[in-house]
Protein backbone atom coordinates (compact mmCIF):
# COMPACT_ATOMS: atom_id res chain seq x y z
CA UNK A 1 0.00 0.00 0.00
CA UNK A 2 2.74 2.96 1.27
CA UNK A 3 4.80 1.37 -2.12
CA UNK A 4 1.55 2.23 -4.65
CA UNK A 5 1.35 5.95 -2.79
CA UNK A 6 4.52 6.55 -3.09
CA UNK A 7 4.77 5.76 -6.79
CA UNK A 8 1.29 7.80 -7.61
CA UNK A 9 3.21 10.77 -5.76
CA UNK A 10 6.24 9.93 -8.01
CA UNK A 11 3.93 9.87 -11.11
CA UNK A 12 1.78 13.04 -10.11
CA UNK A 13 5.36 14.98 -9.50
CA UNK A 14 6.73 13.77 -12.85
CA UNK A 15 3.45 14.62 -14.37
CA UNK A 16 3.27 17.97 -12.64
CA UNK A 17 5.97 19.03 -15.24
CA UNK A 18 3.86 18.46 -18.43
CA UNK A 19 0.98 20.08 -16.37
CA UNK A 20 2.98 23.61 -16.04
CA UNK A 21 3.30 23.56 -19.43
CA UNK A 22 -0.28 23.11 -19.92
CA UNK A 23 -1.12 25.51 -17.58
CA UNK A 24 0.42 28.05 -19.39
CA UNK A 25 -0.95 27.52 -22.80
CA UNK A 26 -4.49 26.86 -21.55
CA UNK A 27 -4.97 28.68 -18.37
CA UNK A 28 -2.86 31.72 -19.34
CA UNK A 29 -2.75 32.06 -22.86
CA UNK A 30 -5.94 30.44 -23.49
CA UNK A 31 -4.73 28.73 -26.23
CA UNK A 32 -5.85 24.62 -26.53
CA UNK A 33 -2.31 23.23 -27.80
CA UNK A 34 -2.61 19.78 -28.84
CA UNK A 35 0.77 20.06 -29.81
CA UNK A 36 1.14 18.30 -26.36
CA UNK A 37 0.40 14.69 -27.72
CA UNK A 38 3.48 15.14 -30.00
CA UNK A 39 5.82 16.86 -28.07
CA UNK A 40 5.82 14.90 -25.17
CA UNK A 41 6.98 11.65 -26.57
CA UNK A 42 9.43 13.93 -29.00
CA UNK A 43 11.23 14.17 -25.20
CA UNK A 44 11.10 10.90 -24.64
CA UNK A 45 11.64 10.13 -28.13
CA UNK A 46 15.11 11.84 -28.25
CA UNK A 47 16.31 10.90 -24.81
CA UNK A 48 15.86 7.54 -25.21
CA UNK A 49 18.05 7.84 -28.33
CA UNK A 50 20.95 10.08 -26.68
CA UNK A 51 21.01 7.96 -23.75
CA UNK A 52 21.25 4.88 -25.70
CA UNK A 53 24.56 6.47 -27.41
CA UNK A 54 26.06 7.07 -23.71
CA UNK A 55 25.14 10.86 -23.05
CA UNK A 56 25.02 12.06 -19.81
CA UNK A 57 21.10 11.67 -18.54
CA UNK A 58 20.76 15.00 -17.08
CA UNK A 59 22.20 16.34 -20.68
CA UNK A 60 19.84 14.53 -22.16
CA UNK A 61 16.95 16.31 -20.07
CA UNK A 62 18.48 20.00 -21.69
CA UNK A 63 18.63 18.45 -25.14
CA UNK A 64 14.50 17.55 -24.56
CA UNK A 65 13.58 20.82 -23.55
CA UNK A 66 15.49 22.02 -26.73
CA UNK A 67 13.84 20.05 -28.89
CA UNK A 68 10.73 20.86 -27.21
CA UNK A 69 10.78 24.22 -27.65
CA UNK A 70 11.17 23.76 -31.52
CA UNK A 71 7.77 21.89 -31.18
CA UNK A 72 6.37 24.74 -29.72
CA UNK A 73 8.22 26.97 -32.09
CA UNK A 74 6.83 25.82 -34.63
CA UNK A 75 2.97 25.73 -33.63
CA UNK A 76 3.61 29.26 -32.55
CA UNK A 77 5.15 30.36 -36.04
CA UNK A 78 2.28 27.94 -38.07
CA UNK A 79 -0.62 29.67 -35.90
CA UNK A 80 0.69 33.17 -35.42
CA UNK A 81 2.34 33.85 -38.99
CA UNK A 82 0.56 31.48 -41.18
CA UNK A 83 -2.44 32.58 -39.22
CA UNK A 84 -3.97 29.00 -38.81
CA UNK A 85 -6.44 28.44 -36.44
CA UNK A 86 -4.65 27.46 -32.80
CA UNK A 87 -6.58 24.09 -32.61
CA UNK A 88 -5.49 23.10 -35.97
CA UNK A 89 -2.04 24.63 -35.75
CA UNK A 90 -1.70 22.35 -32.35
CA UNK A 91 -3.03 19.42 -34.41
CA UNK A 92 -0.80 19.90 -37.60
CA UNK A 93 2.20 19.79 -35.24
CA UNK A 94 1.13 17.19 -33.43
CA UNK A 95 0.69 15.03 -36.38
CA UNK A 96 4.13 15.77 -38.02
CA UNK A 97 5.21 14.66 -34.69
CA UNK A 98 4.42 11.40 -34.76
CA UNK A 99 6.44 10.51 -37.75
CA UNK A 100 9.33 12.82 -36.49
CA UNK A 101 8.92 10.36 -33.13
CA UNK A 102 9.07 7.24 -35.29
CA UNK A 103 12.17 8.22 -37.43
CA UNK A 104 14.32 9.46 -34.15
CA UNK A 105 13.51 6.51 -32.22
CA UNK A 106 11.05 3.75 -34.31
CA UNK A 107 7.94 2.80 -32.51
CA UNK A 108 9.67 1.26 -29.46
CA UNK A 109 13.40 2.09 -27.80
CA UNK A 110 14.34 -0.05 -24.13
CA UNK A 111 17.28 1.88 -22.28
CA UNK A 112 16.97 -0.99 -19.67
CA UNK A 113 20.30 -1.45 -17.81
CA UNK A 114 21.74 2.05 -19.00
CA UNK A 115 21.95 5.26 -16.05
CA UNK A 116 19.11 7.25 -15.95
CA UNK A 117 18.83 10.46 -13.46
CA UNK A 118 17.09 8.65 -10.91
CA UNK A 119 20.67 5.94 -10.47
CA UNK A 120 22.98 8.85 -10.84
CA UNK A 121 21.89 10.58 -7.88
CA UNK A 122 23.79 10.32 -4.88
CA UNK A 123 21.56 8.48 -2.83
CA UNK A 124 23.72 5.45 -1.54
CA UNK A 125 22.07 2.30 -1.47
CA UNK A 126 18.75 4.11 -1.78
CA UNK A 127 15.77 1.84 -2.54
CA UNK A 128 14.65 2.67 -6.36
CA UNK A 129 11.12 3.68 -5.42
CA UNK A 130 12.40 6.17 -3.01
CA UNK A 131 14.84 7.83 -5.32
CA UNK A 132 12.15 8.09 -8.01
CA UNK A 133 10.25 9.69 -5.66
CA UNK A 134 12.76 12.30 -4.93
CA UNK A 135 13.87 13.25 -7.52
CA UNK A 136 10.81 13.60 -9.11
CA UNK A 137 10.04 15.95 -6.15
CA UNK A 138 12.99 17.61 -6.93
CA UNK A 139 12.64 18.41 -10.30
CA UNK A 140 9.28 19.35 -10.10
CA UNK A 141 10.22 22.07 -7.35
CA UNK A 142 13.03 23.62 -9.34
CA UNK A 143 11.08 23.92 -12.37
CA UNK A 144 7.87 25.20 -10.50
CA UNK A 145 10.13 27.83 -8.59
CA UNK A 146 11.95 29.22 -11.63
CA UNK A 147 8.62 29.55 -13.34
CA UNK A 148 6.76 31.22 -10.34
CA UNK A 149 10.25 33.51 -10.55
CA UNK A 150 9.82 34.25 -14.24
CA UNK A 151 6.27 34.84 -14.06
CA UNK A 152 7.60 37.31 -11.63
CA UNK A 153 9.47 39.30 -14.32
CA UNK A 154 8.34 42.07 -16.90
CA UNK A 155 8.70 39.70 -19.23
CA UNK A 156 6.28 36.67 -17.41
CA UNK A 157 3.81 40.07 -16.95
CA UNK A 158 3.18 40.64 -20.08
CA UNK A 159 2.74 36.71 -20.98
CA UNK A 160 0.59 36.85 -18.33
CA UNK A 161 -1.91 40.01 -20.03
CA UNK A 162 -1.65 38.36 -23.04
CA UNK A 163 -4.32 35.68 -22.53
CA UNK A 164 -5.78 38.38 -20.18
CA UNK A 165 -5.68 41.39 -22.92
CA UNK A 166 -4.54 40.62 -25.90
CA UNK A 167 -5.38 44.50 -26.47
CA UNK A 168 -3.22 45.82 -23.57
CA UNK A 169 -0.20 44.16 -25.00
CA UNK A 170 -0.98 45.65 -28.41
CA UNK A 171 -1.13 49.09 -26.97
CA UNK A 172 2.34 49.04 -24.66
CA UNK A 173 3.77 48.26 -28.54
CA UNK A 174 4.28 44.62 -28.23
CA UNK A 175 3.91 42.30 -30.64
CA UNK A 176 1.16 40.06 -28.97
CA UNK A 177 2.03 36.47 -31.64
CA UNK A 178 5.69 37.04 -30.39
CA UNK A 179 3.98 36.36 -27.18
CA UNK A 180 2.33 33.58 -27.72
CA UNK A 181 4.57 32.06 -29.57
CA UNK A 182 7.64 32.18 -26.56
CA UNK A 183 4.44 30.80 -24.15
CA UNK A 184 3.83 27.93 -26.76
CA UNK A 185 7.78 27.20 -26.58
CA UNK A 186 7.98 27.38 -22.86
CA UNK A 187 4.77 25.07 -22.46
CA UNK A 188 6.14 22.52 -25.47
CA UNK A 189 9.94 22.77 -23.41
CA UNK A 190 7.90 21.58 -20.14
CA UNK A 191 5.80 18.87 -21.67
CA UNK A 192 9.04 17.51 -23.75
CA UNK A 193 10.94 17.29 -20.65
CA UNK A 194 8.27 15.82 -19.04
CA UNK A 195 8.42 13.25 -21.65
CA UNK A 196 12.08 12.59 -21.13
CA UNK A 197 11.64 12.23 -17.32
CA UNK A 198 8.78 9.86 -18.23
CA UNK A 199 10.93 7.26 -20.69
CA UNK A 200 13.99 7.13 -18.03
CA UNK A 201 11.14 6.40 -15.21
CA UNK A 202 9.75 3.64 -17.55
CA UNK A 203 13.18 2.60 -19.08
CA UNK A 204 11.43 2.95 -22.58
CA UNK A 205 10.06 4.45 -25.46
CA UNK A 206 6.68 4.20 -27.14
CA UNK A 207 5.49 5.90 -30.30
CA UNK A 208 1.87 6.05 -28.56
CA UNK A 209 3.13 7.44 -25.02
CA UNK A 210 1.76 10.80 -26.03
CA UNK A 211 -2.15 9.80 -26.65
CA UNK A 212 -4.22 11.20 -24.38
CA UNK A 213 -1.05 13.21 -22.46
CA UNK A 214 -3.38 16.77 -23.45
CA UNK A 215 -6.13 15.20 -21.93
CA UNK A 216 -4.61 14.29 -18.51
CA UNK A 217 -3.06 18.27 -18.33
CA UNK A 218 -6.42 19.78 -18.89
CA UNK A 219 -7.47 17.53 -16.15
CA UNK A 220 -4.94 18.49 -13.76
CA UNK A 221 -4.76 22.58 -14.36
CA UNK A 222 -8.60 22.23 -14.06
CA UNK A 223 -8.88 19.74 -11.03
CA UNK A 224 -5.87 22.22 -9.58
CA UNK A 225 -7.51 25.59 -10.54
CA UNK A 226 -10.83 24.35 -9.36
CA UNK A 227 -9.55 23.38 -5.71
CA UNK A 228 -7.91 26.50 -5.15
CA UNK A 229 -10.41 28.78 -6.70
CA UNK A 230 -10.80 30.10 -3.20
CA UNK A 231 -7.73 30.91 -2.30
CA UNK A 232 -5.99 32.93 -4.65
CA UNK A 233 -2.89 33.05 -2.53
CA UNK A 234 -2.34 29.79 -3.74
CA UNK A 235 0.05 30.35 -6.33
CA UNK A 236 -1.14 28.61 -9.63
CA UNK A 237 2.20 26.32 -10.48
CA UNK A 238 1.38 25.34 -7.12
CA UNK A 239 -2.62 24.28 -7.55
CA UNK A 240 -1.76 22.31 -10.99
CA UNK A 241 0.97 20.00 -9.34
CA UNK A 242 -1.78 19.55 -6.51
CA UNK A 243 -4.29 18.78 -9.60
CA UNK A 244 -1.76 16.28 -10.92
CA UNK A 245 -1.06 14.06 -8.33
CA UNK A 246 -4.77 14.34 -7.63
CA UNK A 247 -5.58 12.95 -11.16
CA UNK A 248 -2.91 10.01 -11.24
CA UNK A 249 -3.94 9.06 -7.31
CA UNK A 250 -7.83 8.90 -9.36
CA UNK A 251 -6.62 6.56 -11.86
CA UNK A 252 -4.24 4.87 -9.76
CA UNK A 253 -7.51 4.11 -7.49
CA UNK A 254 -9.33 2.59 -10.69
CA UNK A 255 -6.60 0.43 -11.20
CA UNK A 256 -6.31 -0.99 -7.83
CA UNK A 257 -9.94 -1.66 -7.36
CA UNK A 258 -9.37 -3.91 -10.66
CA UNK A 259 -10.87 -1.60 -13.74
CA UNK A 260 -9.43 -3.54 -16.76
CA UNK A 261 -6.15 -1.49 -18.85
CA UNK A 262 -7.98 -1.90 -22.07
CA UNK A 263 -10.77 0.59 -20.59
CA UNK A 264 -8.61 2.88 -19.42
CA UNK A 265 -8.99 6.34 -21.68
CA UNK A 266 -12.28 5.60 -21.46
CA UNK A 267 -12.43 5.83 -17.46
CA UNK A 268 -9.54 8.88 -18.04
CA UNK A 269 -12.59 10.42 -20.34
CA UNK A 270 -15.49 10.12 -18.40
CA UNK A 271 -13.16 11.07 -15.09
CA UNK A 272 -12.12 14.09 -17.25
CA UNK A 273 -16.08 15.02 -18.31
CA UNK A 274 -16.70 14.64 -14.39
CA UNK A 275 -13.84 17.39 -13.16
CA UNK A 276 -15.37 19.48 -15.93
CA UNK A 277 -18.43 19.57 -15.12
CA UNK A 278 -17.91 19.96 -11.36
CA UNK A 279 -15.40 22.62 -11.94
CA UNK A 280 -18.28 24.71 -13.76
CA UNK A 281 -21.35 24.23 -11.11
CA UNK A 282 -19.34 26.99 -8.68
CA UNK A 283 -19.54 29.57 -11.54
CA UNK A 284 -23.10 29.27 -12.19
CA UNK A 285 -23.58 32.01 -8.98
CA UNK A 286 -22.55 34.28 -11.64
CA UNK A 287 -18.90 36.09 -11.45
CA UNK A 288 -19.24 39.62 -9.86
CA UNK A 289 -16.98 41.17 -12.57
CA UNK A 290 -16.84 41.14 -16.06
CA UNK B 1 1.99 66.87 -36.99
CA UNK B 2 -0.87 64.01 -37.95
CA UNK B 3 -1.79 63.73 -41.12
CA UNK B 4 -4.02 62.02 -42.80
CA UNK B 5 -4.11 62.27 -46.57
CA UNK B 6 -6.77 61.28 -49.35
CA UNK B 7 -7.93 58.08 -47.11
CA UNK B 8 -9.80 55.63 -48.72
CA UNK B 9 -11.55 52.52 -46.70
CA UNK B 10 -14.08 50.32 -48.03
CA UNK B 11 -15.70 47.58 -46.11
CA UNK B 12 -16.03 44.29 -47.44
CA UNK B 13 -14.69 45.24 -51.06
CA UNK B 14 -15.75 42.94 -53.28
CA UNK B 15 -18.74 41.70 -51.33
CA UNK B 16 -22.62 42.27 -51.47
CA UNK B 17 -22.40 44.54 -48.30
CA UNK B 18 -19.74 46.46 -50.00
CA UNK B 19 -19.66 49.75 -47.96
CA UNK B 20 -17.35 52.51 -49.33
CA UNK B 21 -16.96 54.74 -45.92
CA UNK B 22 -14.00 57.49 -46.43
CA UNK B 23 -13.51 58.63 -49.94
CA UNK B 24 -10.41 60.64 -50.58
CA UNK B 25 -10.73 61.92 -46.80
CA UNK B 26 -8.08 64.70 -45.63
CA UNK B 27 -7.14 65.92 -42.03
CA UNK B 28 -4.54 67.36 -40.20
CA UNK B 29 -4.51 67.57 -36.78
CA UNK B 30 -1.19 69.93 -35.48
CA UNK B 31 0.75 69.08 -32.41
CA UNK B 32 -0.87 69.72 -29.26
CA UNK B 33 -4.22 70.43 -30.14
CA UNK B 34 -7.42 68.39 -28.68
CA UNK B 35 -9.65 67.31 -30.66
CA UNK B 36 -13.44 66.47 -29.93
CA UNK B 37 -15.04 63.86 -32.56
CA UNK B 38 -18.77 63.50 -32.27
CA UNK B 39 -21.16 62.05 -35.15
CA UNK B 40 -24.05 59.42 -35.22
CA UNK B 41 -23.73 55.47 -35.15
CA UNK B 42 -21.52 54.60 -38.76
CA UNK B 43 -20.20 58.19 -39.09
CA UNK B 44 -16.52 56.89 -39.09
CA UNK B 45 -15.41 58.30 -35.83
CA UNK B 46 -14.23 54.88 -34.72
CA UNK B 47 -12.75 54.21 -38.14
CA UNK B 48 -10.75 57.55 -38.31
CA UNK B 49 -8.96 56.13 -34.60
CA UNK B 50 -8.41 52.30 -36.00
CA UNK B 51 -6.88 54.62 -39.50
CA UNK B 52 -4.46 56.55 -37.18
CA UNK B 53 -3.73 53.04 -34.83
CA UNK B 54 -3.43 51.26 -37.44
CA UNK B 55 -6.13 48.89 -35.94
CA UNK B 56 -7.97 48.81 -39.83
CA UNK B 57 -6.10 48.85 -42.84
CA UNK B 58 -6.42 51.68 -45.49
CA UNK B 59 -7.79 50.84 -49.21
CA UNK B 60 -5.35 53.79 -50.34
CA UNK B 61 -3.91 56.92 -49.47
CA UNK B 62 -0.99 58.21 -46.71
CA UNK B 63 -1.04 58.06 -42.94
CA UNK B 64 1.64 60.80 -41.82
CA UNK B 65 3.13 61.15 -38.67
CA UNK B 66 5.62 64.52 -38.14
CA UNK B 67 6.42 64.09 -42.50
CA UNK B 68 6.93 60.27 -41.68
CA UNK B 69 4.59 57.70 -43.72
CA UNK B 70 3.47 55.07 -41.23
CA UNK B 71 0.72 54.02 -43.78
CA UNK B 72 2.04 50.34 -43.82
CA UNK B 73 3.63 50.20 -40.12
CA UNK B 74 1.85 47.57 -37.85
CA UNK B 75 -0.43 48.16 -34.91
CA UNK B 76 1.84 47.51 -32.36
CA UNK B 77 4.63 49.47 -33.43
CA UNK B 78 2.10 52.33 -33.89
CA UNK B 79 1.27 52.26 -30.45
CA UNK B 80 4.97 53.05 -28.96
CA UNK B 81 4.41 56.21 -29.78
CA UNK B 82 0.52 56.68 -29.32
CA UNK B 83 -1.77 55.49 -26.21
CA UNK B 84 -5.28 54.42 -26.28
CA UNK B 85 -8.06 54.90 -24.31
CA UNK B 86 -11.14 52.21 -25.28
CA UNK B 87 -14.85 52.93 -24.26
CA UNK B 88 -14.80 48.86 -22.50
CA UNK B 89 -12.95 49.97 -19.31
CA UNK B 90 -11.60 46.21 -19.25
CA UNK B 91 -9.71 46.85 -22.59
CA UNK B 92 -6.91 49.33 -20.58
CA UNK B 93 -6.10 47.01 -18.22
CA UNK B 94 -5.32 43.39 -17.16
CA UNK B 95 -7.47 42.32 -14.92
CA UNK B 96 -5.35 38.98 -13.28
CA UNK B 97 -2.52 41.60 -12.24
CA UNK B 98 -2.54 43.43 -9.52
CA UNK B 99 -2.63 47.47 -9.58
CA UNK B 100 1.15 47.62 -8.64
CA UNK B 101 2.04 45.41 -11.45
CA UNK B 102 -0.39 46.79 -14.17
CA UNK B 103 0.86 50.45 -13.16
CA UNK B 104 4.78 48.51 -13.58
CA UNK B 105 3.93 47.15 -16.64
CA UNK B 106 2.58 50.16 -18.33
CA UNK B 107 5.79 52.63 -16.78
CA UNK B 108 7.88 49.96 -18.84
CA UNK B 109 6.38 50.95 -22.34
CA UNK B 110 8.72 51.31 -24.42
CA UNK B 111 11.55 49.70 -23.02
CA UNK B 112 12.69 45.87 -23.56
CA UNK B 113 10.27 43.41 -21.19
CA UNK B 114 12.85 41.24 -20.14
CA UNK B 115 13.71 39.68 -16.66
CA UNK B 116 14.10 42.32 -14.25
CA UNK B 117 11.43 42.39 -11.50
CA UNK B 118 8.02 43.12 -13.21
CA UNK B 119 7.47 45.30 -10.08
CA UNK B 120 9.03 48.43 -10.09
CA UNK B 121 9.74 48.99 -6.16
CA UNK B 122 11.68 52.44 -6.79
CA UNK B 123 8.73 53.95 -8.03
CA UNK B 124 6.20 52.64 -6.15
CA UNK B 125 6.00 55.63 -4.56
CA UNK B 126 5.37 57.23 -7.91
CA UNK B 127 2.42 55.33 -8.96
CA UNK B 128 1.08 55.65 -5.30
CA UNK B 129 1.43 59.53 -5.60
CA UNK B 130 -0.44 58.85 -9.42
CA UNK B 131 -3.31 56.95 -8.11
CA UNK B 132 -3.64 59.23 -5.23
CA UNK B 133 -4.35 62.12 -7.03
CA UNK B 134 -7.27 60.45 -8.93
CA UNK B 135 -9.09 60.39 -5.57
CA UNK B 136 -10.15 57.36 -5.94
CA UNK B 137 -8.51 55.69 -2.80
CA UNK B 138 -6.41 53.10 -5.32
CA UNK B 139 -3.33 54.00 -3.58
CA UNK B 140 -4.07 51.86 -0.96
CA UNK B 141 -4.63 48.97 -2.67
CA UNK B 142 -1.79 48.43 -4.76
CA UNK B 143 -1.60 44.81 -3.98
CA UNK B 144 -5.23 44.26 -5.20
CA UNK B 145 -6.09 42.64 -8.35
CA UNK B 146 -7.56 45.17 -11.15
CA UNK B 147 -10.24 42.61 -12.18
CA UNK B 148 -11.62 43.34 -9.12
CA UNK B 149 -12.07 46.98 -9.01
CA UNK B 150 -15.35 49.10 -10.45
CA UNK B 151 -15.51 50.23 -14.25
CA UNK B 152 -15.09 53.91 -13.63
CA UNK B 153 -11.59 52.80 -11.09
CA UNK B 154 -10.54 50.83 -13.92
CA UNK B 155 -10.86 53.46 -16.74
CA UNK B 156 -9.09 56.16 -14.18
CA UNK B 157 -6.43 53.17 -14.10
CA UNK B 158 -6.33 53.03 -17.71
CA UNK B 159 -6.26 56.30 -18.84
CA UNK B 160 -2.88 57.25 -16.22
CA UNK B 161 -1.52 53.88 -17.60
CA UNK B 162 -1.71 55.28 -20.86
CA UNK B 163 -0.19 58.44 -20.28
CA UNK B 164 2.50 57.67 -17.91
CA UNK B 165 5.31 57.35 -20.44
CA UNK B 166 6.09 60.06 -23.36
CA UNK B 167 3.63 59.47 -26.29
CA UNK B 168 2.75 61.84 -29.40
CA UNK B 169 -0.68 61.06 -29.24
CA UNK B 170 -3.98 60.48 -26.97
CA UNK B 171 -6.35 58.35 -28.76
CA UNK B 172 -10.19 58.80 -26.79
CA UNK B 173 -12.12 55.92 -27.89
CA UNK B 174 -15.62 57.08 -26.61
CA UNK B 175 -13.46 56.44 -22.93
CA UNK B 176 -16.89 57.60 -20.93
CA UNK B 177 -19.31 56.06 -22.68
CA UNK B 178 -19.52 53.10 -20.45
CA UNK B 179 -19.53 55.23 -17.14
CA UNK B 180 -22.40 56.35 -14.83
CA UNK B 181 -22.64 60.21 -15.32
CA UNK B 182 -20.94 60.84 -12.18
CA UNK B 183 -17.74 58.82 -12.79
CA UNK B 184 -18.15 60.07 -16.03
CA UNK B 185 -17.56 63.41 -15.25
CA UNK B 186 -14.65 62.59 -13.12
CA UNK B 187 -12.87 61.04 -15.78
CA UNK B 188 -13.18 63.51 -18.57
CA UNK B 189 -11.73 66.13 -16.20
CA UNK B 190 -9.28 63.92 -15.45
CA UNK B 191 -8.88 63.71 -19.01
CA UNK B 192 -8.70 67.33 -19.34
CA UNK B 193 -6.30 67.80 -16.53
CA UNK B 194 -3.88 65.64 -18.03
CA UNK B 195 -3.84 66.68 -21.65
CA UNK B 196 -3.00 70.03 -20.50
CA UNK B 197 -0.45 69.07 -18.14
CA UNK B 198 0.97 66.74 -20.79
CA UNK B 199 0.20 69.01 -23.79
CA UNK B 200 0.09 65.59 -25.41
CA UNK B 201 -1.64 65.57 -28.88
CA UNK B 202 -5.75 63.99 -28.25
CA UNK B 203 -8.23 62.92 -30.35
CA UNK B 204 -11.40 62.38 -28.36
CA UNK B 205 -14.56 60.47 -30.17
CA UNK B 206 -17.70 61.16 -28.19
CA UNK B 207 -21.50 60.78 -27.97
CA UNK B 208 -21.86 63.69 -24.93
CA UNK B 209 -21.70 66.33 -27.12
CA UNK B 210 -21.79 68.51 -23.93
CA UNK B 211 -18.39 66.83 -23.36
CA UNK B 212 -17.23 67.52 -27.27
CA UNK B 213 -18.41 71.72 -26.42
CA UNK B 214 -16.55 72.25 -23.42
CA UNK B 215 -13.46 70.40 -23.86
CA UNK B 216 -10.98 70.34 -26.54
CA UNK B 217 -9.85 73.00 -28.76
CA UNK B 218 -10.77 71.56 -32.02
CA UNK B 219 -14.49 70.05 -32.90
CA UNK B 220 -15.32 67.79 -35.59
CA UNK B 221 -18.43 66.12 -36.98
CA UNK B 222 -18.41 63.26 -38.66
CA UNK B 223 -20.71 62.26 -40.93
CA UNK B 224 -20.89 59.66 -44.01
CA UNK B 225 -16.98 59.77 -43.61
CA UNK B 226 -16.37 63.48 -43.84
CA UNK B 227 -15.87 65.77 -41.47
CA UNK B 228 -19.42 68.59 -41.84
CA UNK B 229 -18.35 70.79 -39.51
CA UNK B 230 -14.82 71.65 -38.15
CA UNK B 231 -14.57 74.54 -35.52
CA UNK B 232 -11.20 75.36 -34.21
CA UNK B 233 -10.23 78.12 -32.38
CA UNK B 234 -12.87 81.33 -31.53
CA UNK B 235 -14.75 79.33 -33.54
CA UNK B 236 -15.04 76.55 -31.34
CA UNK B 237 -15.99 78.63 -28.51
CA UNK B 238 -19.20 79.89 -30.02
CA UNK B 239 -20.42 76.50 -30.84
CA UNK B 240 -23.20 75.04 -28.24
CA UNK B 241 -25.02 71.67 -27.63
CA UNK B 242 -28.37 73.25 -29.38
CA UNK B 243 -25.99 74.35 -33.02
CA UNK B 244 -25.08 70.43 -32.51
CA UNK B 245 -28.56 68.94 -32.38
CA UNK B 246 -30.09 71.36 -34.75
CA UNK B 247 -27.25 69.61 -37.65
CA UNK B 248 -27.83 65.95 -35.80
CA UNK B 249 -31.17 66.55 -36.92
CA UNK B 250 -30.69 68.06 -40.04
CA UNK B 251 -28.44 64.45 -40.54
CA UNK B 252 -31.59 62.65 -39.33
CA UNK B 253 -33.91 64.35 -41.72
CA UNK B 254 -31.70 63.62 -44.53
CA UNK B 255 -31.31 59.93 -43.96
CA UNK B 256 -35.05 59.61 -43.50
CA UNK B 257 -35.41 58.61 -40.11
Amino acid sequence: MLNLIISTLTEGFIYALLAYGIFITYKILDFPDLTVDGSFPLGAAVTAVVINNGVNPFLALLISVAVGALAGLCTGLIHVRLKVRDLLAGIITMTALFSVNLQIAGSNMSIIGIDTIFRLMPFGDMPQIYRKLIVSLILAIIVKIILDLYFKTQNGLLLRSVGDNENLVCTLGIDNGNMKILGLVIANALVALCGSVVCQQQQSFSATMGTGQMVFGLAAVIIGTTIFKKMSFVKGTTAVMVGSIVYKACIQTAITLGLPANLMKLITAVLFLLILVLGNLPSKGGRKHA
Amino acid sequence: MLELKNITKIYNPGEVTEMSLFEDFNLRVSDGEFVSIVGSNGSGKTSLLNIVCGSIPVESGQILVGGKDITHMPEHKRYRNIGRVYQDPAKGTCPNLTILENMSLADNKGKKYLFASGINRKRADFYREQLASLGLGLEDKMNLRVGSLSGGQRQAMALLMTTMTPIDFLILDEHTAALDPKTAEIIMELTDKIVREKKVTTMMVTHNLRYAVDYGDRLLMMHKGEAIIDKQGDEKITVTVPDLLHVFNEISIECGN
